[in-house]
Protein backbone atom coordinates (compact mmCIF):
# COMPACT_ATOMS: atom_id res chain seq x y z
CA UNK A 1 0.00 0.00 0.00
CA UNK A 2 1.74 3.08 -1.11
CA UNK A 3 0.97 6.71 -0.14
CA UNK A 4 0.22 9.09 -2.96
CA UNK A 5 3.26 10.52 -3.79
CA UNK A 6 2.29 14.55 -3.07
CA UNK A 7 2.74 13.00 0.58
CA UNK A 8 6.58 12.14 0.06
CA UNK A 9 6.91 15.61 -1.94
CA UNK A 10 5.47 17.28 0.66
CA UNK A 11 7.21 15.31 3.84
CA UNK A 12 10.49 15.54 2.19
CA UNK A 13 11.22 18.19 -0.50
CA UNK A 14 12.64 20.65 2.28
CA UNK A 15 15.04 18.08 3.25
CA UNK A 16 16.17 17.64 -0.19
CA UNK A 17 16.05 20.60 -0.78
CA UNK A 18 18.90 21.71 1.96
CA UNK A 19 20.88 18.32 0.72
CA UNK A 20 20.86 19.93 -2.72
CA UNK A 21 21.87 23.67 -1.69
CA UNK A 22 24.39 22.20 0.87
CA UNK A 23 26.23 19.91 -1.65
CA UNK A 24 25.51 21.99 -4.90
CA UNK A 25 25.51 25.70 -3.32
CA UNK A 26 22.21 27.96 -2.89
CA UNK A 27 22.33 28.60 -6.79
CA UNK A 28 19.87 27.35 -9.78
CA UNK A 29 22.11 23.96 -9.57
CA UNK A 30 20.77 23.15 -6.16
CA UNK A 31 16.75 23.80 -7.44
CA UNK A 32 17.76 21.83 -11.03
CA UNK A 33 18.60 19.02 -8.74
CA UNK A 34 16.01 18.71 -6.63
CA UNK A 35 13.72 18.96 -9.89
CA UNK A 36 15.37 15.80 -11.45
CA UNK A 37 15.75 14.01 -8.12
CA UNK A 38 12.25 14.10 -7.37
CA UNK A 39 11.24 13.34 -11.54
CA UNK A 40 12.92 10.46 -10.97
CA UNK A 41 12.05 9.43 -8.10
CA UNK A 42 8.62 10.00 -8.82
CA UNK A 43 9.03 7.47 -12.11
CA UNK A 44 10.59 5.02 -9.91
CA UNK A 45 8.31 5.10 -7.09
CA UNK A 46 5.54 2.20 -8.26
CA UNK A 47 8.67 0.09 -7.97
CA UNK A 48 10.18 1.36 -4.55
CA UNK A 49 9.41 -1.34 -2.03
CA UNK A 50 6.88 -0.42 0.56
CA UNK A 51 9.05 -0.36 3.60
CA UNK A 52 11.94 1.26 1.83
CA UNK A 53 13.31 4.27 3.73
CA UNK A 54 12.00 7.14 1.73
CA UNK A 55 14.52 10.01 3.06
CA UNK A 56 17.81 7.55 2.15
CA UNK A 57 16.25 6.21 -1.23
CA UNK A 58 15.92 10.32 -2.12
CA UNK A 59 18.51 11.43 -0.81
CA UNK A 60 20.43 8.60 -2.65
CA UNK A 61 18.56 9.89 -6.26
CA UNK A 62 19.82 13.56 -4.93
CA UNK A 63 23.13 12.37 -4.72
CA UNK A 64 23.08 10.83 -8.47
CA UNK A 65 22.07 14.09 -9.69
CA UNK A 66 24.25 16.52 -7.43
CA UNK A 67 27.31 14.07 -9.26
CA UNK A 68 25.92 14.46 -12.21
CA UNK A 69 25.59 18.65 -11.61
CA UNK A 70 29.08 18.60 -10.71
CA UNK A 71 30.30 16.73 -13.62
CA UNK A 72 28.34 18.70 -16.15
CA UNK A 73 29.52 22.00 -14.78
CA UNK A 74 32.87 20.96 -14.44
CA UNK A 75 32.10 19.88 -18.85
CA UNK A 76 30.90 23.61 -19.14
CA UNK A 77 33.62 25.21 -17.28
CA UNK A 78 36.86 26.81 -19.69
CA UNK A 79 40.02 26.01 -18.40
CA UNK A 80 42.07 28.92 -17.65
CA UNK A 81 46.04 29.31 -17.58
CA UNK A 82 45.36 32.90 -15.33
CA UNK A 83 42.56 33.04 -13.14
CA UNK A 84 41.30 36.93 -13.61
CA UNK A 85 41.69 39.05 -10.30
CA UNK A 86 38.82 40.15 -8.98
CA UNK A 87 36.78 40.88 -5.35
CA UNK A 88 35.04 37.84 -3.90
CA UNK A 89 31.32 38.55 -4.41
CA UNK A 90 31.28 37.11 -0.70
CA UNK A 91 32.91 39.49 1.19
CA UNK A 92 35.51 39.11 3.72
CA UNK A 93 35.41 35.91 6.07
CA UNK A 94 37.10 38.40 8.68
CA UNK A 95 34.58 41.15 8.65
CA UNK A 96 31.74 38.54 8.79
CA UNK A 97 30.73 38.03 12.50
CA UNK A 98 26.74 38.04 13.42
CA UNK A 99 25.23 34.63 11.57
CA UNK A 100 23.27 36.33 9.14
CA UNK A 101 26.49 38.08 7.98
CA UNK A 102 28.46 34.78 8.16
CA UNK A 103 25.87 33.04 5.90
CA UNK A 104 27.77 34.08 2.94
CA UNK A 105 31.08 32.42 3.99
CA UNK A 106 29.31 29.56 5.12
CA UNK A 107 28.57 28.60 1.75
CA UNK A 108 32.05 29.76 0.35
CA UNK A 109 33.51 27.25 3.04
CA UNK A 110 31.09 24.81 2.47
CA UNK A 111 31.58 24.89 -0.80
CA UNK A 112 35.62 24.36 -0.51
CA UNK A 113 35.27 20.97 1.32
CA UNK A 114 36.64 18.26 -0.06
CA UNK A 115 33.60 16.33 -1.62
CA UNK A 116 33.29 13.70 0.13
CA UNK A 117 33.63 15.97 3.55
CA UNK A 118 30.74 18.23 2.41
CA UNK A 119 28.65 15.23 1.06
CA UNK A 120 29.24 13.37 4.38
CA UNK A 121 28.38 16.96 6.20
CA UNK A 122 25.37 17.10 3.49
CA UNK A 123 23.82 13.11 3.76
CA UNK A 124 24.54 13.22 8.00
CA UNK A 125 23.87 17.08 9.27
CA UNK A 126 21.69 18.18 6.65
CA UNK A 127 19.84 14.93 5.52
CA UNK A 128 19.77 13.25 8.80
CA UNK A 129 20.60 10.29 7.54
CA UNK A 130 22.32 7.71 10.34
CA UNK A 131 26.53 7.11 8.84
CA UNK A 132 25.41 3.70 8.07
CA UNK A 133 23.06 5.36 5.27
CA UNK A 134 26.07 7.77 4.39
CA UNK A 135 28.53 5.23 3.68
CA UNK A 136 26.25 3.12 1.70
CA UNK A 137 25.57 6.44 -0.34
CA UNK A 138 29.33 7.40 -0.33
CA UNK A 139 30.87 3.84 -0.11
CA UNK A 140 33.72 3.14 2.80
CA UNK A 141 32.88 1.96 6.42
CA UNK A 142 30.41 4.00 8.25
CA UNK A 143 33.67 5.06 10.55
CA UNK A 144 35.26 6.59 7.58
CA UNK A 145 31.66 8.54 7.09
CA UNK A 146 31.29 9.69 10.34
CA UNK A 147 35.08 11.06 10.23
CA UNK A 148 34.52 12.70 6.71
CA UNK A 149 31.21 14.57 8.35
CA UNK A 150 33.11 15.29 11.61
CA UNK A 151 36.32 16.37 9.83
CA UNK A 152 33.98 19.15 7.40
CA UNK A 153 32.21 20.20 10.72
CA UNK A 154 36.24 20.50 12.40
CA UNK A 155 36.57 22.57 9.30
CA UNK A 156 33.81 24.99 8.76
CA UNK A 157 33.62 25.56 12.31
CA UNK A 158 37.33 26.85 12.32
CA UNK A 159 36.63 28.93 9.07
CA UNK A 160 34.14 30.64 10.69
CA UNK A 161 35.64 31.46 13.99
CA UNK A 162 38.78 33.04 13.26
CA UNK A 163 41.32 34.00 10.43
CA UNK A 164 42.02 31.34 8.48
CA UNK A 165 45.76 31.27 9.70
CA UNK A 166 44.91 30.45 12.95
CA UNK A 167 42.02 27.75 11.61
CA UNK A 168 44.26 25.21 9.59
CA UNK A 169 41.90 21.80 9.93
CA UNK A 170 44.70 19.45 10.79
CA UNK A 171 45.58 20.87 13.80
CA UNK A 172 42.49 21.13 15.15
CA UNK A 173 40.53 18.70 17.70
CA UNK A 174 38.68 17.17 14.81
CA UNK A 175 41.77 14.76 14.05
CA UNK A 176 41.48 12.68 17.50
CA UNK A 177 39.39 10.15 15.99
CA UNK A 178 42.06 8.68 14.15
CA UNK A 179 44.06 8.52 17.33
CA UNK A 180 41.00 6.40 18.67
CA UNK A 181 40.39 4.30 15.51
CA UNK A 182 44.01 3.45 16.24
CA UNK A 183 43.77 2.37 19.40
CA UNK A 184 40.38 0.52 18.41
CA UNK A 185 42.31 -1.50 15.86
CA UNK A 186 45.23 -2.25 18.22
CA UNK B 1 9.48 12.92 8.59
CA UNK B 2 8.90 15.32 10.50
CA UNK B 3 11.15 14.16 13.49
CA UNK B 4 14.21 14.00 10.98
CA UNK B 5 13.88 17.89 10.16
CA UNK B 6 12.83 19.21 13.58
CA UNK B 7 16.67 18.76 15.11
CA UNK B 8 17.33 21.10 12.08
CA UNK B 9 14.73 23.82 12.80
CA UNK B 10 15.57 24.29 16.52
CA UNK B 11 18.78 23.32 16.95
CA UNK B 12 19.69 25.01 20.34
CA UNK B 13 16.55 23.17 21.77
CA UNK B 14 18.66 20.37 22.67
CA UNK B 15 22.59 19.66 23.77
CA UNK B 16 23.78 18.56 20.04
CA UNK B 17 24.55 15.08 20.67
CA UNK B 18 27.91 13.02 19.41
CA UNK B 19 26.89 12.45 15.90
CA UNK B 20 25.09 16.31 15.58
CA UNK B 21 27.67 18.10 17.01
CA UNK B 22 28.28 20.64 14.40
CA UNK B 23 26.58 23.66 17.08
CA UNK B 24 24.56 25.69 14.97
CA UNK B 25 27.87 26.18 12.50
CA UNK B 26 25.32 24.67 9.33
CA UNK B 27 22.06 26.82 10.57
CA UNK B 28 22.02 28.74 7.81
CA UNK B 29 22.35 26.49 5.25
CA UNK B 30 19.39 24.41 6.97
CA UNK B 31 17.20 27.61 6.06
CA UNK B 32 15.07 26.75 2.86
CA UNK B 33 14.34 30.47 1.31
CA UNK B 34 10.56 30.91 1.25
CA UNK B 35 8.44 30.20 -1.63
CA UNK B 36 11.35 27.92 -2.88
CA UNK B 37 9.57 24.73 -3.14
CA UNK B 38 6.08 26.27 -3.95
CA UNK B 39 7.51 26.93 -6.85
CA UNK B 40 9.73 24.11 -6.92
CA UNK B 41 6.50 22.23 -6.79
CA UNK B 42 4.88 24.01 -9.60
CA UNK B 43 7.30 23.24 -12.29
CA UNK B 44 7.87 19.66 -10.91
CA UNK B 45 3.96 19.80 -11.70
CA UNK B 46 4.35 20.60 -15.32
CA UNK B 47 7.80 18.12 -15.86
CA UNK B 48 6.46 15.00 -14.08
CA UNK B 49 2.86 16.00 -16.86
CA UNK B 50 4.96 16.96 -19.68
CA UNK B 51 6.70 13.09 -18.95
CA UNK B 52 3.77 11.41 -18.70
CA UNK B 53 4.72 10.65 -15.43
CA UNK B 54 1.61 11.34 -13.46
CA UNK B 55 -1.06 8.55 -12.62
CA UNK B 56 -3.24 11.66 -10.66
CA UNK B 57 -3.24 15.21 -10.63
CA UNK B 58 -5.82 16.61 -8.03
CA UNK B 59 -6.85 19.96 -6.80
CA UNK B 60 -9.45 21.51 -3.85
CA UNK B 61 -11.54 23.50 -4.57
CA UNK B 62 -14.58 25.78 -2.53
CA UNK B 63 -17.68 25.18 -3.26
CA UNK B 64 -21.72 25.91 -2.17
CA UNK B 65 -21.14 21.97 -0.49
CA UNK B 66 -18.15 22.11 1.22
CA UNK B 67 -14.60 22.01 -0.52
CA UNK B 68 -14.92 19.70 -3.41
CA UNK B 69 -11.75 17.58 -4.45
CA UNK B 70 -11.00 17.40 -7.88
CA UNK B 71 -8.69 14.56 -9.30
CA UNK B 72 -7.71 13.70 -12.88
CA UNK B 73 -5.77 11.11 -14.90
CA UNK B 74 -5.02 11.48 -18.48
CA UNK B 75 -8.24 10.73 -19.92
CA UNK B 76 -10.24 13.16 -17.77
CA UNK B 77 -12.01 13.85 -14.53
CA UNK B 78 -12.19 10.80 -12.63
CA UNK B 79 -13.07 11.98 -9.35
CA UNK B 80 -14.96 14.18 -7.47
CA UNK B 81 -15.08 14.04 -3.51
CA UNK B 82 -16.82 15.65 -1.12
CA UNK B 83 -15.34 16.90 2.19
CA UNK B 84 -17.08 14.23 4.05
CA UNK B 85 -15.84 11.75 1.98
CA UNK B 86 -12.07 12.41 3.56
CA UNK B 87 -9.49 13.75 1.20
CA UNK B 88 -6.86 12.02 1.74
CA UNK B 89 -8.43 8.60 2.42
CA UNK B 90 -9.71 9.24 -1.26
CA UNK B 91 -6.53 9.91 -2.41
CA UNK B 92 -5.12 6.70 -0.92
CA UNK B 93 -7.72 4.69 -2.84
CA UNK B 94 -6.80 6.59 -6.03
CA UNK B 95 -3.31 5.60 -5.47
CA UNK B 96 -4.57 1.83 -5.00
CA UNK B 97 -6.58 1.70 -7.79
CA UNK B 98 -5.47 3.72 -10.26
CA UNK B 99 -1.61 4.43 -9.00
CA UNK B 100 0.28 6.39 -6.49
CA UNK B 101 2.26 8.54 -8.84
CA UNK B 102 -0.41 11.55 -7.51
CA UNK B 103 0.51 15.04 -7.34
CA UNK B 104 -1.70 18.08 -6.21
CA UNK B 105 -1.60 19.95 -9.65
CA UNK B 106 -4.41 22.73 -9.53
CA UNK B 107 -3.22 23.64 -13.57
CA UNK B 108 -4.82 20.71 -14.67
CA UNK B 109 -7.77 21.15 -12.79
CA UNK B 110 -8.43 24.41 -14.30
CA UNK B 111 -10.91 23.66 -16.64
CA UNK B 112 -13.22 21.49 -14.31
CA UNK B 113 -12.81 23.86 -11.56
CA UNK B 114 -14.21 27.05 -13.71
CA UNK B 115 -17.29 24.65 -14.82
CA UNK B 116 -18.20 23.81 -11.56
CA UNK B 117 -18.03 27.19 -10.70
CA UNK B 118 -20.45 28.10 -13.01
CA UNK B 119 -22.84 25.50 -12.28
CA UNK B 120 -23.05 26.58 -8.83
CA UNK B 121 -23.17 30.49 -9.75
CA UNK B 122 -26.36 29.08 -12.09
CA UNK B 123 -24.73 29.62 -15.53
CA UNK B 124 -23.63 26.30 -16.55
CA UNK B 125 -26.56 23.42 -17.23
CA UNK B 126 -24.41 21.04 -18.36
CA UNK B 127 -20.88 19.93 -17.79
CA UNK B 128 -18.32 19.73 -21.17
CA UNK B 129 -15.57 17.54 -19.87
CA UNK B 130 -13.61 14.78 -20.49
CA UNK B 131 -14.53 12.02 -17.88
CA UNK B 132 -12.44 9.02 -16.91
CA UNK B 133 -14.95 6.39 -15.80
CA UNK B 134 -12.66 3.78 -14.96
CA UNK B 135 -13.62 3.17 -11.26
CA UNK B 136 -16.61 2.32 -12.17
CA UNK B 137 -17.70 -0.72 -13.59
CA UNK B 138 -20.52 -3.48 -15.03
CA UNK B 139 -24.06 -2.02 -13.79
CA UNK B 140 -23.18 0.43 -11.68
CA UNK B 141 -20.80 1.63 -14.94
CA UNK B 142 -24.22 1.43 -17.42
CA UNK B 143 -25.97 3.22 -14.35
CA UNK B 144 -23.73 5.93 -14.17
CA UNK B 145 -23.96 6.31 -17.68
CA UNK B 146 -27.35 7.00 -17.97
CA UNK B 147 -27.57 9.75 -15.14
CA UNK B 148 -25.42 12.08 -17.58
CA UNK B 149 -28.63 11.81 -19.88
CA UNK B 150 -30.98 12.96 -16.68
CA UNK B 151 -31.03 16.82 -17.48
CA UNK B 152 -30.60 19.95 -15.43
CA UNK B 153 -33.26 20.42 -13.40
CA UNK B 154 -35.44 17.12 -14.39
CA UNK B 155 -35.25 14.25 -11.54
CA UNK B 156 -36.06 10.51 -11.87
CA UNK B 157 -36.39 7.38 -9.60
CA UNK B 158 -34.28 4.96 -8.54
CA UNK B 159 -37.25 2.71 -10.02
CA UNK B 160 -37.56 4.48 -13.18
CA UNK B 161 -33.39 4.35 -13.41
CA UNK B 162 -33.80 0.45 -13.00
CA UNK B 163 -36.29 0.57 -15.87
CA UNK B 164 -34.33 3.06 -18.24
CA UNK B 165 -31.16 0.64 -17.89
CA UNK B 166 -33.20 -2.40 -18.70
CA UNK B 167 -32.96 -4.12 -15.34
CA UNK B 168 -36.49 -3.13 -13.59
CA UNK B 169 -35.69 -5.32 -10.47
CA UNK B 170 -32.28 -3.98 -9.84
CA UNK B 171 -33.73 -0.77 -8.19
CA UNK B 172 -31.41 -1.28 -4.98
CA UNK B 173 -28.47 -2.18 -7.50
CA UNK B 174 -29.58 1.39 -8.45
CA UNK B 175 -29.31 2.92 -4.81
CA UNK B 176 -25.92 1.55 -4.71
CA UNK B 177 -24.56 2.83 -8.15
CA UNK B 178 -25.52 6.16 -7.26
CA UNK B 179 -23.93 5.97 -3.39
CA UNK B 180 -20.98 5.06 -5.29
CA UNK B 181 -20.81 7.63 -7.95
CA UNK B 182 -17.06 8.77 -7.87
CA UNK B 183 -18.14 11.76 -9.96
CA UNK B 184 -20.72 13.48 -7.69
CA UNK B 185 -22.06 16.59 -9.17
CA UNK B 186 -20.61 16.32 -12.76
CA UNK B 187 -22.80 12.91 -12.98
CA UNK B 188 -25.97 13.89 -11.36
CA UNK B 189 -26.82 11.79 -9.08
CA UNK B 190 -28.61 13.98 -6.64
CA UNK B 191 -31.03 14.02 -9.81
CA UNK B 192 -32.12 10.58 -8.39
CA UNK B 193 -35.03 10.37 -5.93
CA UNK B 194 -37.12 7.95 -3.85
CA UNK B 195 -40.48 6.87 -5.99
CA UNK B 196 -42.70 8.87 -3.36
CA UNK B 197 -40.22 11.89 -4.05
CA UNK B 198 -38.56 11.51 -0.99
CA UNK B 199 -34.47 12.77 -1.10
CA UNK B 200 -33.21 8.90 -0.80
CA UNK B 201 -29.73 9.12 -0.19
CA UNK B 202 -26.62 11.06 -1.12
CA UNK B 203 -22.87 10.22 -0.63
CA UNK B 204 -22.28 14.38 0.43
CA UNK B 205 -24.87 14.41 2.66
CA UNK B 206 -28.74 15.40 2.61
CA UNK B 207 -27.89 18.64 2.60
CA UNK B 208 -25.88 19.10 -0.23
CA UNK B 209 -28.29 16.57 -2.07
CA UNK B 210 -31.02 19.11 -1.52
CA UNK B 211 -28.61 22.20 -2.07
CA UNK B 212 -28.10 21.06 -5.47
CA UNK B 213 -31.86 20.26 -6.28
CA UNK B 214 -32.60 23.87 -4.80
CA UNK B 215 -30.29 25.08 -7.10
CA UNK B 216 -31.43 23.51 -10.10
CA UNK B 217 -34.74 24.42 -9.80
CA UNK B 218 -33.98 28.22 -8.83
CA UNK B 219 -31.35 28.96 -12.16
Amino acid sequence: MKTPFEAIVAGHGATVLRVCRAVLGPGPDSEDAWQETFLAALGAYPALPADANVEAWLVTIAHRKAVDAVRAAARRALPAEDLPEAASPLGNPDELRSPRDREPALWAALASLPDKQRLAVAYHHVAGLPYREVAGILGGTPEAARRAAADGIGTLRARLAGPPATAEPRTSKIRTPKIRREGVLQ
Amino acid sequence: MTAIQSPFSAPTAAPPGPDHDHDGVLDPVLEVPAGALASLHARLEDAAADAGLLDVAYATVPSPVGELLLAATDRGLVRVAFAGEDHDAVLQVLAERIGPRILRSPRRLEEAARQLDEYFAGRRRRFDLPLDRSLSKGFRLTVLEHLSEIGFGRTESYAEVARLVGNPNAVRAVGTACATNPLPVVVPCHRVLRTDGSLGGYLGGLEAKTALLALEAAA
